[in-house]
C-alpha cells in the first residue's frame, strides 16, 4: 500500500470531528466519496490511519477506501508542505544546472520529490518544464517564482520562508 | 408556495429587473439604471467581485438610490472581461479594472458621460450598444436566456423571468405523458454529445418497472476547452433545478443528483444557494404547489476523473465507488443508480426544458434543422478573437460562428481547422467551413457535436501535435478497466510520438489506422470508443502533414521540436547580441554588429531568441 512515511499527526479533535461527520453520512447512499472529501478537507490528505477510520465507520473494507483514493486525482495519500517547492528539471533548466539546485534542496530538506518535511513546512516536487526557460534554472515556492537560481542561494530562500512562519 | 404567491413575486421583482435591456422604455421601475457585472469564473478571476464591491460602496456613498448594482452569469464575451454592462443605456465596458470604477460612477452615472476609453470596440472598429455588437446579435440565446440578465443568487429574479411557472404548468395542467410528449415533439436531443432524443429517454425511464427512480444531471464537464455547463450553472442554476423537477414528475422519480466536477467551485456554490432558496420557497420538497409531487435534489462532487462523464461511470461514482463504466445494456433507464431506473441528462439539455414546457414544442422545433432542433451552446476557444460562450440555432455554419460571431482569427493568420467534441471528437478542415453545424452533418465528416467545445486552429498549429495532445489526455484519463482503451491508447500515443520525432515509417500510418479501429470496436465505454477520433480525422484530412513529418522529417507548422531548427538570417541580423544574451543554453555566438550564429547541437529549441529578436532575423526551419 502506497502512502506517506511521515508519522500521522492527527489530533483527537480532528478524529472526533471526522467520526461525527461519518456517523451522519453513514445512512446516506453512496457516502464514501463525500466522506473522503470531508476527511481530506480536514487533514489535507488521506493517510492510512484516516482511511482506516473511514472504513471502520462506514463499514466498508480498507481496500475499497484505498481503491477510491487512488482512482481519483483529487485524493492525495501524501501531505503537502505549507510551502510547496517546485524545481524545474525541464531541458533548459537542466542544462543550466537545476539538477545541482535540486540536489541541494534534497540535502537541505532531507526529502525527495513528492515528499514533505516532518514539520510539514516544505514539500518538494521535481517538475517538468514550467514554461519560463528565459529564467532558467527556475524554482517556485507556492506562487513565488525564482529565476536564474544558484545552489548556494537555496539556503537563504528557505530561511526567508522559515522566518515568515 | 402557491401560484398567487409566485405571481406576486414575479410582479414585484419585475420592477427590479424589467429594464435590464438596451433602450428599455418601461416606466414604473424601481431603478433608473442597472449596472450589471459578470460574476462568472472568467471575469471573477480578473477581480470582478472587487469591481462589484467598489460599485456598491460608491453608489451607497453618493446616495444614488435609483441605481442598482447587480451580478450576473456569463455575458459570453469572456475575452473582453471583466465585463460591466449599464442598462438601459446598453453601454458595454470591457477590461474594467477596480481603479476604473470611480471614473465610471463619476462620469457615467452622475454626469451621464460614458467613459470612452473603456468602451468595447467591435471587430469593425466601431463602438456599439450591447445589443448591436456583431458577435452578440447573431446569437439566439435560449438555454442562456438568463445568463447575463439575472442575479444567479436571487431566486426572485429567476421567478421574474417566468421561473418555476413551467413546473407549475407541468404539475397542474399536464399529465406525465403530456410532459413527455411535449419534450419529444420539441425534438430536443441530448446536449452532452451523443444526441439521443431526450423525450424518448424520458419515456423509457417512465415505462421502466421500479419502486424507486432517480433523475440525475451530468455536470462533469471534463473536455479540455469546454465551459458551457459551468456557465449555465453559474449564471442560471434554477433553470436546471426546475427542469430536473419537471423530469422527475414525468418519469416518476422523487430524488435527484447533480454530479458536478469539483473544479467548478463557483458553480457548486451557486447551485447550493439556489437549492436552499428553492427549498425555502417549497419549490423542492414535499407536496410541491400543493400537489402530491415530492422531489428533492442533492449535489455530488466529482474528484477529478474524466471518465466519470460517461453515464454508467458517473452513476458508479455517485454510488461511492471507483468511477469505472460498466457494459450496457442494461441501460440506465432500466437499471441505473443503485440498480434503479435512472434518467440522466446533461446540464444544457435541462436548460432548454422549462421554456419548452412553458411555450410548447413548436416554440422549439421551429428552430434548427430537419433533425437537429433548437439551439446549441459552444465554448469558443483557441486561435479566435472573441473567446467566449455563444449560442446559435442548429444549422449555423462553422464559418458564421468563427468569422461573424467569433470575430475571426487573430493576427491575420489563416484558419486551418476547428476541433469539436474534445478528445472524443475530430477536426473539421477549413474546406468544410460552410457545413451546417448539426449532429448528422458533423458525424458525416468524421467529427462529432460533442458537448460544445470548439477550438479554432490556425496555420501555426500542427495537426499531428494536436492529435498527440488529445491522445495524451486519453491515456491519462483512461480508467484502466478494459484493455483496448488502457493499452491501445498508449500504443497509439507512442506511434504519434514517433511521427512527431521523425522516426516513423509510412507503414506506421496504416498500423495506426488499424489500431484506431480496433480500439473503437472493442472498448467498453464511450471514452475508448471515441478516443481514436482525433487521430482518424486528422489522418483523413491532414494525411499529407503526417507524410511530411515521416518522409521529409519536417513539421510544416514548425511545432514539433525534434524536427525543428532555428537559424539566424545573416542579412537581417544586426548583431545586437540580444538573442545571445537571452539564450538559456549559450548556444548563440557572434561579435557585436556582426551576424550571429546558432550552434544547433547546443540549441534547446526553446524559441526565446525568436521572440526576443527585434529584426525578425531568427527563423524556424
Amino acid at each position: 500500500m502506497k502512502g506517506s512515511t511521515l508519522p500521522f499527526d492527527g489530533t483527537p479533535e480532528q478524529e472526533k470531528e471526522l467520526r461525527q461527520k461519518l456517523a451522519e453520512l453513514k445512512t446516506k447512499p453512496g457516502a464514501l466519496m463525500p466522506a473522503m472529501q470531508f476527511a481530506q478537507g480536514l487533514y489535507g490528505y488521506l493517510p492510512y490511519e484516516v482511511q482506516c477510520i473511514i472504513a471502520e465507520e462506514l463499514n466498508v473494507t480498507l481496500s475499497e477506501v484505498y481503491g477510491v483514493a487512488t482512482f481519483y486525482s483529487q485524493f492525495s495519500l501524501y501531505p503537502k508542505g505549507k510551502y510547496q517547492i517546485g524545481i524545474c528539471l525541464g531541458t533548459a533548466c537542466y542544462v543550466n544546472g537545476s539538477q545541482a539546485v535540486y540536489e541541494k534542496l534534497q540535502q537541505l530538506l532531507g526529502i525527495h520529490s513528492g515528499e514533505c518535511t516532518a514539520d510539514r513546512l516544505f514539500g518538494l516536487d521535481a517538475t517538468r518544464c514550467v514554461g519560463c526557460c528565459g529564467m532558467a534554472p527556475v524554482m517556485t515556492v507556492n506562487n513565488d517564482v525564482y529565476g536564474k537560481i544558484k545552489p548556494d542561494e537555496v539556503e537563504g530562500i528557505l530561511a526567508k520562508y522559515r522566518e515568515r512562519d | 408556495m402557491n401560484i398567487e404567491q409566485l405571481e406576486k413575486i414575479k410582479r414585484e421583482t419585475f420592477k427590479n429587473v424589467g429594464n435590464r435591456e438596451t433602450n428599455s422604455t418601461l416606466t414604473g421601475m424601481n431603478f433608473d439604471r442597472q449596472i450589471m457585472i459578470c460574476g462568472s469564473t472568467g471575469c471573477a478571476s480578473n477581480n470582478s467581485q472587487i469591481i462589484r464591491q467598489r460599485f456598491i460602496e460608491l453608489v451607497a456613498q453618493k446616495h444614488l438610490d435609483r441605481i442598482h448594482v447587480g451580478q450576473t452569469g456569463c455575458f459570453g464575451l469572456c475575452a473582453a472581461g471583466p465585463v460591466v454592462v449599464v442598462y438601459p443605456d446598453g453601454t458595454f465596458y470591457s477590461h474594467v479594472k477596480p481603479e476604473d470604477v470611480d471614473e465610471i460612477v463619476e462620469s457615467h452615472l452622475i454626469h451621464n458621460v460614458e467613459v470612452k476609453r473603456l468602451l468595447y470596440v467591435d471587430a469593425d472598429g466601431k463602438i456599439k450598444p450591447f445589443n448591436e455588437i456583431e458577435s452578440y446579435c447573431r446569437q439566439l440565446r435560449h438555454a442562456l436566456r438568463n445568463c447575463g440578465v439575472i442575479d444567479p443568487e436571487d431566486i426572485n429574479e429567476y421567478i421574474a423571468r417566468d421561473g418555476y411557472f413551467a413546473l407549475y404548468k407541468a404539475l397542474t395542467e399536464m399529465s406525465r405523458d403530456d410532459v413527455i410528449d411535449t419534450v419529444t415533439k420539441s425534438g430536443l436531443r441530448g446536449r452532452g454529445g451523443a444526441g439521443f432524443l431526450t423525450g424518448k429517454k424520458w419515456k423509457f425511464t417512465k415505462d421502466a418497472e421500479g419502486d424507486k427512480k432517480y433523475v440525475c444531471c451530468n455536470a462533469d464537464e471534463g473536455d479540455p476547452g469546454a465551459f458551457m455547463d459551468r456557465s449555465v450553472l453559474e449564471g442560471d442554476p434554477h433553470c436546471v433545478i426546475e427542469a430536473m423537477a419537471i423530469a422527475a414528475y414525468a418519469v416518476g422519480a422523487d430524488r435527484g443528483y447533480v454530479y458536478v466536477r469539483a473544479e467548478y467551485p463557483i458553480a457548486v456554490q451557486r447551485l447550493n444557494i439556489a437549492l436552499n432558496q428553492a427549498r425555502t420557497y417549497g419549490l423542492l420538497g414535499d407536496r410541491i404547489f400543493g400537489t402530491d409531487f415530492c422531489f428533492d435534489l442533492e449535489i455530488r462532487l466529482g474528484a477529478g476523473a474524466f471518465v466519470c462523464g460517461e453515464e454508467t461511470a458517473l452513476m458508479t461514482s455517485i454510488e461511492g465507488h471507483r468511477g469505472e463504466p460498466r457494459p450496457r445494456p442494461p441501460f440506465p433507464a432500466e437499471k441505473g443508480l443503485f440498480g434503479k431506473p435512472t434518467l440522466l441528462n446533461n446540464v444544457e439539455t435541462y436548460a432548454n426544458v422549462a421554456q419548452i414546457i412553458l411555450h410548447g414544442a413548436e416554440s422549439y422545433n421551429t428552430i434548427g434543422t430537419e433533425r437537429s432542433k433548437g439551439t446549441k451552446v459552444f465554448a469558443l476557444g483557441g486561435k479566435i478573437n472573441n473567446t467566449g460562450l455563444v449560442e446559435v440555432p442548429m444549422g449555423t455554419t462553422l464559418k458564421e460562428i468563427i468569422y461573424d460571431i467569433g470575430g475571426g482569427i487573430p493576427n491575420g493568420k489563416k484558419f486551418k481547422a476547428a476541433q469539436t467534441g474534445g478528445p472524443s471528437g475530430g477536426c473539421i478542415p477549413a474546406s468544410y467551413q460552410d457545413i451546417p453545424i448539426d449532429y448528422e452533418s458533423l458525424a458525416s465528416i468524421g467529427s462529432m457535436m460533442g458537448s460544445g467545445g470548439l477550438i479554432v486552429l490556425d496555420e501555426d498549429n500542427c495537426m499531428v501535435d494536436i492529435a498527440k495532445f488529445y491522445l495524451q489526455f486519453t491515456v491519462d484519463e483512461s480508467c484502466g478497466k478494459c484493455t483496448p482503451c488502457r493499452i491501445g491508447t498508449r500504443r497509439l500515443y507512442e506511434m504519434l510520438c514517433k511521427v512527431t520525432e521523425g522516426k516513423a515509417s509510412l507503414e506506421d500510418l496504416d498500423k495506426m489506422e488499424q489500431l484506431c479501429y480496433y480500439i473503437k470496436d472493442n472498448s467498453l465505454c464511450g471514452l475508448g470508443q471515441s478516443a481514436p477520433n482525433p487521430v482518424l480525422s486528422t489522418l483523413k484530412y491532414f494525411r499529407e502533414e503526417y507524410i511530411t513529418h515521416i518522409v521529409e522529417k519536417r513539421c510544416p507548422a514548425g511545432v514539433c521540436k525534434a524536427l525543428l531548427r532555428y537559424e539566424i538570417d545573416p542579412s537581417k541580423c544586426k548583431g545586437c547580441t540580444l538573442c545571445a544574451r537571452n539564450c538559456p543554453a549559450n548556444a548563440i555566438s557572434g561579435t557585436v554588429r556582426e551576424p550571429h550564429k546558432i550552434d544547433t547541437d547546443k540549441c534547446l529549441k526553446c524559441g526565446i531568441c525568436a521572440t526576443k529578436c527585434k529584426f525578425g532575423a531568427v527563423k524556424k526551419v
